[in-house]
């Protein structure tokens, strides 16, 4: 027991301060808050510039359509041609003409813009829907419609999902949430076992490569080396993901404290932003409400469980595989023969979980969920959808009675594996393996 | 007093049989030979000794307790496929290395800084091992072999890599552990070293154990009467006569101007010498023993043969 410790020290020791785990560990999180950062530094850019709209609308339908708010300001030119309009944008009066040419009988459906720079997408898409809202209600109009029961038409739908269980109770869902979850979960598990199973493998040939292999078990047994270095990677994956979790919640937490003092009337809109990102316009109004629904509604402690368990786990059961893998491989480029069946049954369950996000509750998804090979992968994905409990139960004993055999496969063919040098394998002759003393 | 003890020994490999009922028995404080050619199945025995393996069949013996995972702890294997981490320092692997064989840390500094020392290595401790010359690795892995003081080693070609000098010093060693209590296995095909090490040996070959004995012995029982004489002589004439009349007489000039050589494979010289005497003057009389070498391939032909 104390030489198993001493291997997982040094296997994680080794690891740790090697440069390019500082450097994920580092750039994980920053990649990670980019993603909330950047869309919001770009509201906050492009928020500061404030736009000159000049109208000129020979139609004479949008006149007063267009209101100016604090980012933009709409100012009709009635009268004006557009050519020194034109000229206007080009001295830097205006930064933006739009021009609706004239219509006589129809009601005109095109317009142009005229601008120096790149018009930004909100004032276009703005602009359009404007000029659609107007259009849709004078053809309404045309055809005889009142006016008031046009307008009585417009209505907000607000789909609200919910889940009921056996004794009746119902519970409110967020679909887009779970979806983006589910695949984010998954993700996550896939990355870190072909991440740290691949260096569990790496290390083991290594290991064979150097020779210093027969040096080591002469002190230790194969399966104590074997089984010291997958739980050195195991803690080293760990470390790497709470120091994850850690500086992203560091850097949150100092990019919302900047924005605070920098800018303190941007911080609400910073906030609403980066929610808007998790819950894309699940509802517009109300929306610090809604969110918290939405938090409410995850049950956060049952996915970071199976999330852990499910992790480990499945890290496990490859990591036994990749190490029996990488005892038979002298050298990298004969690896693959080994490594493909293992890297199969991850790929399809990665694959599969853009269909089981879909329809948690299929019968492929429950089966890709029992499959020992595919259930780490394919378990996260439904989880945030809610899985029964007795499914999680069998899953996990499935997965572990699953780690526990191929350990034992594992075992054997590492031991005779290490010692193999410059022959030519063949799987029959790896089946033998199991059967020597 | 028997050290270790191998009992019948057999160990398969799919229908391979690397050892075929070896019996050896090594004697305390003695350096044994393993000798044999390629895939003799020395490797096999030597890793079933370090419990890499287990045999098939038979069993072995350390001062006549069964081979256990206590023994581990009280031997010093230095293979011949041999590395160090290559990424890792100099001194945190040689720690490492012996902690797993249950040193403690701070002992383990002290003793390899005595090693360290001793084979001029001790500038090198913070150094990354890819950073060091082959002869430089091979002294590490010396000392990681022996730190724990065991008293059973067992060498697999400990010279290969090493420049004279440091052979030497190899060699210088491993003589002073014997004479320190320790019994020593030496597997090698360098038969130079045999002789010159070598208490008792065993020639393997094909999984079987073809010859057993000190070095000594062994020799004797090989003795082809080989004997050289020399005489001084100003008239060689009679002499290259003799060589003419006795067709297992060879009769050459020395360097000296005035000596002759005869080489004669008789038992009994007396007859001979008394005829030489009348000639010349008698400067030498040597007995030639047959070199571990000739053993080795005398033996190794004749058995496959016979197969």
């Amino acid at each position: 027991m104390n030489k198993i410790g001493l291997i997982i020290k040094r296997e994680y020791l080794t690891r740790v301060r090697k440069r390019s785990f500082l450097i994920l560990t580092f750039l994980g999180p920053i990649l990670m808050a980019a993603i909330y950062i950047i869309p919001i530094m770009l509201a906050l850019n492009s928020s500061t510039d404030h736009l000159r709209v000049a109208v000129v609308d020979e139609s004479h339908w949008f006149e007063d359509r267009f209101t100016s708010n604090k980012e933009h300001t709409f100012v009709t030119m009635p009268g004006q041609p557009i050519d020194s309009v034109k000229e206007m944008v080009k001295t830097g009066v205006f930064d933006i003409a739009l021009y609706v040419p004239p219509t006589q009988l129809n009601i005109p459906s095109n317009a142009t813009v005229y601008s120096i720079r790149q018009v930004p997408m909100e004032v276009e898409t703005y602009i359009s829907s404007v000029m659609e809202k107007e259009i849709e209600e004078q053809k309404l109009m045309a055809k005889g419609v009142d006016p008031e029961i046009v307008s009585a038409v417009k209505t907000d739908v607000n789909l609200q999902i919910m889940r009921m269980d056996e004794n009746g109770n119902e519970k409110e869902t967020f679909t887009k949430v779970q979806f983006t979850l589910g695949i984010i979960l998954s993700m996550l598990v896939y990355m870190f076992i072909m991440f740290f199973g691949g260096q569990v493998m790496q290390g083991v040939s290594e290991e064979k490569t150097n020779r210093i292999i027969e040096v080591i078990i002469s002190s230790v047994k194969p399966f104590q080396l074997m089984m010291g270095k997958i739980i050195g990677v195991s803690l080293v994956a760990l470390t790497q993901f709470v120091m994850w979790i850690l500086l992203t919640i560091v850097l949150y937490v100092g990019f919302s404290a900047f924005i605070g003092i920098s800018h303190p009337d941007m911080l609400s809109q910073g906030t609403v932003m980066a929610q808007e990102i998790t819950s894309t316009d699940i509802m517009s109004n109300e929306s610090v409400q809604s969110i918290l629904q939405i938090v409410h509604s995850i049950d956060f402690s049952t996915i970071i469980a199976c999330f852990l368990i499910f992790f480990i786990l499945g890290y496990l059961l490859y990591a036994t595989l990749y190490a029996a893998i990488g005892s038979l491989v002298d050298n990298n480029t004969d690896s693959q023969q080994f490594t493909l069946p293992v890297t199969v049954p991850l790929m399809v369950a990665i694959i599969s979980s853009f269909y089981i996000v879909n329809n948690p509750d299929s019968s492929l998804a429950v089966w890709l969920s029992m499959i020992p090979f595919t259930s780490p992968i394919s378990m996260m994905v439904r989880i945030p959808f809610g899985v029964p409990i007795w499914q999680i139960v069998v899953s996990v004993l499935l997965l572990a009675c699953t780690f526990v055999l191929m350990t034992w496969i594992a075992a054997k063919i590492y031991r005779t594996g290490i010692l193999m040098y410059g022959k030519k394998l063949t799987y029959k002759e790896i089946f033998k393996w199991l059967k020597y003393k | 007093m028997t050290k270790i003890s191998v009992n019948e020994v057999t160990k398969r490999y799919g229908d391979h049989t690397a050892l075929d009922r070896i019996c050896i028995d090594i004697p305390e404080r003695c350096i044994y030979g393993l000798l044999g050619p390629n895939g003799a199945g020395k490797t096999t025995l030597i890793r079933i000794l370090n419990q890499i393996t287990a045999p098939d069949t038979g069993e072995v013996l350390i001062n006549g307790e069964k081979l256990s995972q206590n023994h581990i702890a009280r031997i010093g294997y230095l293979p011949e496929e041999r590395g160090l981490y290559k990424k890792m320092k100099v001194g945190e692997q040689a720690i490492y290395l012996a902690e797993l064989k249950g040193i403690k840390k701070a002992e383990a500094q002290k003793r390899l800084k005595v090693w360290f020392e001793k084979f001029e290595i001790d500038g090198w401790w913070d150094k990354k091992v890819e950073e060091l010359s082959k002869g430089m690795q091979q002294k590490i892995q010396f000392i990681t072999t022996i730190i724990h003081e065991p008293d059973i080693l067992i060498f697999d070609e400990p010279f290969s890599g090493f420049d004279p000098i440091n052979a030497n010093l190899l060699k210088e060693s491993i003589l002073g552990l014997r004479d320190k209590g320790a019994t020593i296995l030496l597997s090698t095909h360098n038969m130079a070293s045999v002789e010159e090490l070598c208490d008792n040996i065993t020639l393997v070959n094909k999984g079987k154990s073809i010859l057993q004995g000190k070095v000594g012995d062994i020799k004797r029982q090989h003795d082809t009467h080989k004997r050289e004489i020399i005489i001084r002589t100003e008239e060689p004439q009679p002499i290259y006569a003799l060589g003419d009349t006795y067709n297992n007489i060879k009769v050459e000039p020395t360097e000296a101007a005035n000596e002759i050589k005869l080489t004669t494979y008789s038992a009994s010289p007396n007859e001979l010498l008394g005829q030489l005497m009348q000639f010349g003057e008698l400067v030498s009389y040597k007995e030639v023993l047959p070199s571990m070498n000739d053993i080795f391939i005398q033996e190794v032909q004749s058995q496959n043969q016979a197969s």
